[in-house]
C-alpha cells in the first residue's frame, strides 16, 4: 500500500464505517460485537506491524500496552455517570487518548532496552515486560486487582472501532512511506548499513515502539468499552501471541495482508463454532456431525498455525520472498 | 537465622530443577539458535509418561525404589527423546532456512498444539493427576527445625550428574565436537563433512531427554501434574538459560540456581505477589547490564 | 496481473470464511425450535481453568440428560448449547452474545470464575435472559441486574462461616492466611475470613500470597512457619491445596489447614495424601451425604463419567435443575416470567442442599464443614445461613 492508496483507503473507510454505523442496530448483536473485535484487532495488528514488520524488531508484549490503555481509559470513564451524547463522545475520546499516551510512555520504557538487544533476546524481554505489566495490574487494588474492573459505559461502536482502525492504518502507512519513515525499513533491512549511512537507528527503534504502543493503548481503550469488563488475565502472553500471529500470517511489513489476517483470525474461531453447530448434512445420518469441532477448536487452530508457517512462512498474502538475509 | 537457612534450602531445591530444564533449553539454543518454546511441554510429557509408566514398571521392579525410579525416568527420557526428534523433523526442519520469527511462531504453535491436545478429555484431561511415589522418601529434620527432603537431594544429584555428563558429551566425544562445529558455523560444518541433520536430531533428542528427566523429578517433588505444568517452569528456565549466557552449560545451571534462590527469598521476605515478575525483572536487568549473560561470551557482530 | 493474485486469493478466503460463519441459522428459522427448549451454557473447557469448566459442564450435561429422560420441561426436550470460553477474558462476552443472538437460547448457565461471569452478566441483563452462575462467589456478579442468579453461596457467607468455625470450634487465636493472588475467588474469601476472624477477637499472624499454577510454596510456608500461627487458612483451589498441605508437612508445620469449597474434589486427597489429615474445609455438599438426591446424583455421575463428582459438578447440576424448576413453575420459557419464578425459589431440594433465592438473587443455603480423615471426607457440621 503506498501513500496515495492510504489516503483513498482512509477516506473510504471513514465513509463506509459511518454508513454502516447507521444500520448497526439492525445487525445481530453477536456479529456486531465480532465486528468491534475485528476493528480492534486491526488496530493491534497494524500497530504491531510497525514494530515487528517495518522496523524489524520483535515485540511479544503488545498485550501489555493494550492493558495500559484499557485500564487508563476505563478508570477515566468510570469517573463519569450518565452523560449526554456530545459530552460522552468528548469524555470517551479524551480517555482513549490518555490511554494511548500512557501506553506510549510504557512503549518508551520498553523501547530503551531495544537499543542493545535484538532477535530472540528482545522477544523474551518484551514478553517479560508484558508479564510485568500484567502482574502490576493484578496487584493494583484501585483498579480491582485480580478481581477485574467493570467498565460502566459500553461506548465502543462500529464507527469508533473502524474509524480508529482507519486512522491507525493511515498513520502507519503515511509514516513508513514518508521521507523520514524510510529509515524504519532501512533499520530492518540492515541495521549496520543504516547506521553507517547516518541514520539514527536508536531514534527509529524507539519511535516505532512509542507509536506502536500508542495505538495498542487506543485499542485497549476500545476493548475495555466493548467488553465492559477487564481483568489482568485478559492481557496475558496468549493475547500478545495472537497479535503476533496476525502480523506474521499477513506477511511482515505488508499492511493489507496484516489487515486481512486480523479479520480472518478473528472470524476463524467463530467459523469453527458455526461448523460445530451445523445440525445435519444431507446424506449423513448423525445429527450434529461436527460437534467434535467444539472440543478440538483450539487444537485445529494450533495445527493450522503450524501448517501455515510450514507452507507459507512469508505470510499468507505476501508476494515478496521471505525477508531473511 | 533458621528461617533464612530454610529459605536458602527451598531456593536451592527449586533452582536445581530450573537448572535441569535450563540445560535442555541451552543445548538446543546453542546449536540451533532458536527458542524451542515446546521444551516446557516436553517436560510435561515426560512427567505424564512417568505417570503412566510407573504402574507398568512396578510389575517388574520394586516401587518405590531407586532402581524402579531410575527405570521409569530412563524409559520416559527415551520416549521424550523420540518425541523431540519427531517434532524437529516434522515442524522445525522444513524451516531451517526461514527467518527466526517464523520458527519461533512454529514453536509456539507446537507448544499450543501439545497443550490443547493433552487438555482434551480423551487424552489426559485438564484435571491435575497425582504423581505416584517412585523414589523412596525420607525426611531429614534437624533439631533446629531445618528440614530437607530426600527428593530434593536426588534432584540436586541428578542435576549435577547430568551437567557433568553433558559437558563430557559436548567436549570429549565426536558427536559433541560436531555439535560445537555446527554451533560455530553450520555451513562450514556441513562442508567439513558433518551430517548436520543427524547432529541436530541428536541435539533435540538429548535436549528432550533432559526435559523428560526434569519433568519426572519435578513431579516427584511436586506430585500434582497437569497439561499446563510446563508453561511457567519453561519460561523461567529459559530466563535462567539467558541469565547464565545462552549456549553455556554451567551458565544455565548457575542461572537456574540464581533464579530459584532469588525468587524464594523475595517471596519469603519481601512480597510473594510479584513472584511471577521476579524472573523477568532479573532478566531485564541482566540483559541491560551484560547482554551476553553471566558466563556467556560476547558475540561480535560481523558486517 | 501477478500483483493482484494475492489480493484475489485473500478476498476469496475472506468470502468463504464469511460464508461459513453466516451458515448458522438465525433464531426462529430453525425447524427444531418448536419442539425443544434451548439452554445456553458457557464454560472454560480449555485453558488454564479447564478443570473447573469441564467439571461444571459435566454436571450441567447430566442434569439436562436427566430432565430429558423424564420427558423434559413443559412437554419439550431441553437442548444444551455449550460454548467454550478458553478460560480467556474477552471470550465470555462473545460467546454469550452468540448464544443469545444467534442460537436463540432462553437462559444462560455459567460460569465458575466470577471474572468471567461478570463479563457475561451485563449482556444477559440487557437482553433480559435469565443467567444462573453455578459457582461464582463474588457478590458483585448478581449486582449486575435482576436477571442474574447463582446457586452457590457468596464469599461473605463462606468467609464468615470459616472464621466462626476456626474461632469457636477449633478455638484458634492466631492464624496465617495464604491467598491465591491471581484468583478473585480466593481474594474474596480471604477478605471476609480476615474481617470475621478479627471481629471475633482473633489475630492474623501472617499473610502470604501465591499464584494459581504455582507448584512451589515453600518460601511462603517457611515465612508462615516463622510467624508461628496455630492454624493456616488456605482459600484456594484443590489444584494447589494438595501441594500446599504436602509442603507444609515437609517443612514441619503441624497446625491444621482449613479452606473453602475450592478444596472439594476427588483429586485433592490423592495429591495431598496423609498431609491433609485433620484439615477442614467448608463446602456445599458431601458426596457421603446419605440423602437419596445426593446418592442418586453421585451414582449417575459415576456411571456416566467414571469419576466422583466434585463441588463444581454438583453446582453445575443444580444450576440446570433450578432453571428447569423455574420454567415449570412459570409454565413458559419467557425470560421475564422465568426470572420471576427463579426469584421466588424457596427451599429447592438440590444436590448441594436446600436452596432459597434471596432478595439479592443469591442462594441462601447451608454450608457443610468437612474434615479429612483416613483419606476420606468426613462430615463435621452444618452451618445454617
Amino acid at each position: 500500500m503506498n501513500i496515495r492508496h492510504a489516503k483513498t483507503f482512509f477516506l473510504g473507510a471513514l465513509v463506509l464505517c459511518f454508513l454502516v454505523s447507521l444500520f448497526a442496530n439492525q445487525i445481530n448483536s453477536y456479529w456486531l460485537f465480532i465486528s468491534y473485535d475485528i476493528g480492534i484487532n486491526i488496530i493491534l495488528a497494524v500497530s504491531l506491524n510497525l514494530i515487528n514488520g517495518y522496523t524489524g524488531q520483535f515485540s511479544l508484549g503488545h498485550a501489555g500496552f493494550m492493558a495500559v490503555g484499557a485500564y487508563t481509559a476505563a478508570a477515566i470513564t468510570n469517573q463519569f455517570g450518565e452523560l449526554n451524547p456530545y459530552l460522552s463522545i468528548a469524555v470517551f475520546l479524551g480517555a482513549l487518548l490518555a490511554g494511548g499516551l500512557l501506553a506510549a510512555v510504557a512503549g518508551l520504557l520498553v523501547g530503551i532496552p531495544t537499543l542493545r538487544l535484538r532477535g530472540d533476546y528482545l522477544a523474551i524481554v518484551t514478553l517479560g515486560f508484558g508479564e510485568i505489566i500484567r502482574v502490576v495490574f493484578q496487584n493494583m487494588q484501585s483498579v480491582g486487582g485480580a478481581r477485574g474492573l467493570s467498565v460502566m459505559h459500553g461506548w465502543t461502536n462500529f464507527f469508533w472501532a473502524f474509524g480508529f482502525a482507519a486512522v491507525t492504518v493511515y498513520v502507519v502507512t503515511a509514516l513508513v512511506h514518508s521521507t523520514y519513515g524510510r529509515g524504519f525499513i532501512a533499520v530492518r533491512d540492515d541495521e549496520v548499513a543504516a547506521s553507517a549511512m547516518g541514520i539514527s537507528t536508536t531514534k527509529y527503534k524507539v519511535t516505532a515502539f512509542v507509536v506502536g504502543a500508542f495505538f495498542a493503548g487506543i485499542a485497549g481503550g476500545l476493548y475495555a468499552h466493548s467488553k465492559q469488563f477487564i481483568t489482568p488475565g485478559g492481557f496475558n502472553f496468549m493475547q500478545s501471541i495472537a497479535i503476533v500471529v496476525m502480523v506474521i500470517l499477513g506477511g511482515m511489513g505488508n499492511t493489507i495482508g496484516v489487515i486481512i489476517a486480523a479479520i480472518l483470525l478473528t472470524l476463524l474461531p467463530e467459523g469453527l463454532r458455526a461448523i460445530a453447530d451445523i445440525e445435519h448434512i444431507p446424506g449423513i445420518v448423525t445429527a450434529h456431525p461436527f460437534v467434535w469441532v467444539s472440543d478440538t477448536r483450539m487444537i485445529i487452530y494450533s495445527l493450522l498455525l503450524i501448517i501455515l508457517m510450514l507452507t507459507r512462512p512469508q505470510g499468507l498474502f505476501s508476494l515478496r520472498k521471505s525477508l531473511s538475509k | 537465622m533458621t528461617e533464612f537457612l530454610q529459605q536458602l534450602i527451598n531456593g536451592l531445591a527449586l533452582g536445581s530443577i530450573l537448572a535441569l530444564i535450563a540445560l535442555g533449553y541451552t543445548m538446543v539454543y546453542g546449536i540451533l539458535r532458536f527458542i524451542n518454546f515446546a521444551h516446557g511441554d516436553i517436560f510435561m510429557l515426560g512427567a505424564f509418561a512417568g505417570f503412566y509408566l510407573a504402574p507398568k514398571v512396578a510389575m517388574f521392579l520394586p516401587m518405590p525404589s531407586i532402581g524402579g525410579g531410575l527405570a521409569v525416568m530412563g524409559i520416559s527420557m527415551a520416549i521424550c527423546a523420540v518425541v523431540g526428534i519427531l517434532i524437529e523433523k516434522l515442524a522445525y526442519r522444513p524451516l531451517r532456512r526461514s527467518p527466526k520469527l517464523t520458527v519461533l511462531i512454529t514453536a509456539i504453535g507446537v507448544s499450543l498444539l501439545i497443550e490443547y491436545t493433552c487438555q482434551n478429555d480423551h487424552v489426559f484431561g485438564a484435571a491435575p493427576k497425582s504423581f505416584p511415589t517412585i523414589f523412596p522418601e525420607y525426611h531429614i529434620t534437624q533439631l533446629s527445625g531445618l528440614s530437607l527432603n530426600s527428593n530434593q537431594i536426588i534432584v540436586f544429584a541428578v542435576t549435577l550428574i547430568l551437567l557433568l555428563a553433558l559437558r563430557f558429551i559436548v567436549l570429549k566425544t565426536k558427536i559433541g565436537m560436531a555439535m560445537r562445529a555446527l554451533s560455530f558455523n553450520p555451513e562450514a560444518a556441513a562442508l567439513m563433512g558433518i551430517n548436520t541433520d543427524i547432529v541436530i536430531s541428536f541435539t533435540f533428542g538429548l535436549g528432550s531427554a533432559l526435559a523428560a528427566a526434569a519433568g519426572i523429578l519435578f513431579a516427584v517433588n511436586y506430585p500434582s501434574i497437569d497439561p499446563l505444568m510446563g508453561v511457567l517452569p519453561g519460561l523461567k528456565a529459559f530466563v535462567a538459560a539467558v541469565l547464565g549466557g545462552i549456549g553455556n552449560l554451567p551458565g544455565a545451571a548457575l542461572g537456574g540456581v540464581i533464579i530459584g534462590v532469588t525468587e524464594t527469598l523475595v517471596a519469603g521476605y519481601i512480597s510473594s505477589t510479584y513472584r511471577d515478575a521476579i524472573a523477568f525483572g532479573i532478566l531485564i536487568i541482566i540483559l541491560l547490564v551484560k547482554p551476553s549473560g553471566l558466563l556467556g561470551k560476547k558475540e561480535i557482530e560481523k558486517v | 496481473m501477478k500483483i493482484w493474485r494475492g489480493q484475489i486469493l485473500s478476498a476469496a478466503v475472506l468470502a468463504v470464511s464469511l460464508f461459513l460463519s453466516g451458515c448458522n441459522k438465525p433464531p426462529g428459522e430453525s425447524f427444531a425450535t418448536s419442539d425443544v427448549i434451548k439452554v445456553g451454557e458457557f464454560a472454560s473447557m480449555t485453558g488454564s481453568e479447564a478443570t473447573f469448566g469441564q467439571s461444571s459442564h459435566q454436571g450441567t450435561q447430566l442434569a439436562i440428560d436427566d430432565l430429558n429422560a423424564a420427558d423434559g420441561v413443559l412437554g419439550k426436550k431441553l437442548e444444551l448449547h455449550m460454548e467454550d470460553d478458553q478460560s480467556q477474558a474477552g471470550q465470555p462476552a462473545t460467546v454469550v452474545r452468540k448464544l443469545i443472538s444467534s442460537d436463540g437460547v432462553v437462559a444462560i448457565l455459567g460460569e465458575v470464575a466470577s471474572s468471567r461471569s461478570l463479563e457475561a452478566a451485563p449482556i444477559c441483563q440487557e437482553n433480559k435472559i435469565p443467567m444462573i452462575s453455578p459457582a461464582s462467589t463474588n457478590p458483585k456478579v448478581t449486582e449486575a441486574g435482576d436477571y442474574i442468579f447463582r446457586v452457590c453461596f457468596i464469599d461473605p457467607f463462606q468467609g464468615t462461616v470459616m472464621a466462626n468455625f476456626s474461632r469457636k470450634t477449633l478455638k484458634l487465636q492466631n492464624v496465617a492466611v495464604l491467598t491465591d493472588a491471581k484468583s478473585d475467588y480466593s481474594l474474596g474469601l480471604a477478605k471476609f475470613f480476615k474481617e470475621g476472624f478479627v471481629a471475633d477477637g482473633g489475630k492474623i499472624a501472617a499473610e502470604q500470597n501465591y499464584s494459581s499454577g504455582d507448584k512451589d510454596f515453600s518460601a511462603e510456608l517457611t515465612a508462615i512457619k516463622a510467624a508461628n500461627p496455630d492454624g493456616i487458612f488456605v482459600p484456594g483451589y484443590y489444584t494447589e491445596v494438595g501441594l500446599i498441605a504436602l509442603q507444609a508437612k515437609q517443612l514441619g508445620i503441624t497446625v491444621p489447614l482449613f479452606g473453602g469449597d475450592g478444596w472439594e474434589s476427588s483429586a485433592l486427597v490423592p495429591i495431598g495424601g496423609a498431609a491433609l489429615e485433620g484439615d477442614y474445609f467448608s463446602t456445599h455438599y458431601s458426596p457421603q451425604d446419605t440423602s437419596p438426591a445426593v446418592q442418586n446424583f453421585v451414582k449417575e455421575f459415576k456411571a456416566k463419567y467414571n469419576s466422583t463428582p466434585d463441588a463444581m459438578a454438583a453446582l453445575g447440576y443444580d444450576s440446570a435443575m433450578i432453571l428447569a424448576a423455574a420454567m415449570k413453575t412459570a409454565g413458559t420459557t419467557d425470560g421475564a416470567k422465568v426470572r420471576d419464578a427463579l426469584a421466588a425459589t424457596k427451599n429447592f431440594a438440590g444436590v448441594t442442599g436446600k436452596i432459597t433465592i434471596d432478595a439479592n438473587r443469591n442462594a441462601s443455603k447451608a454450608a457443610v464443614i468437612l474434615t479429612i480423615n483416613n483419606g476420606q471426607f468426613q462430615y463435621v457440621q452444618t452451618v445454617q445461613p
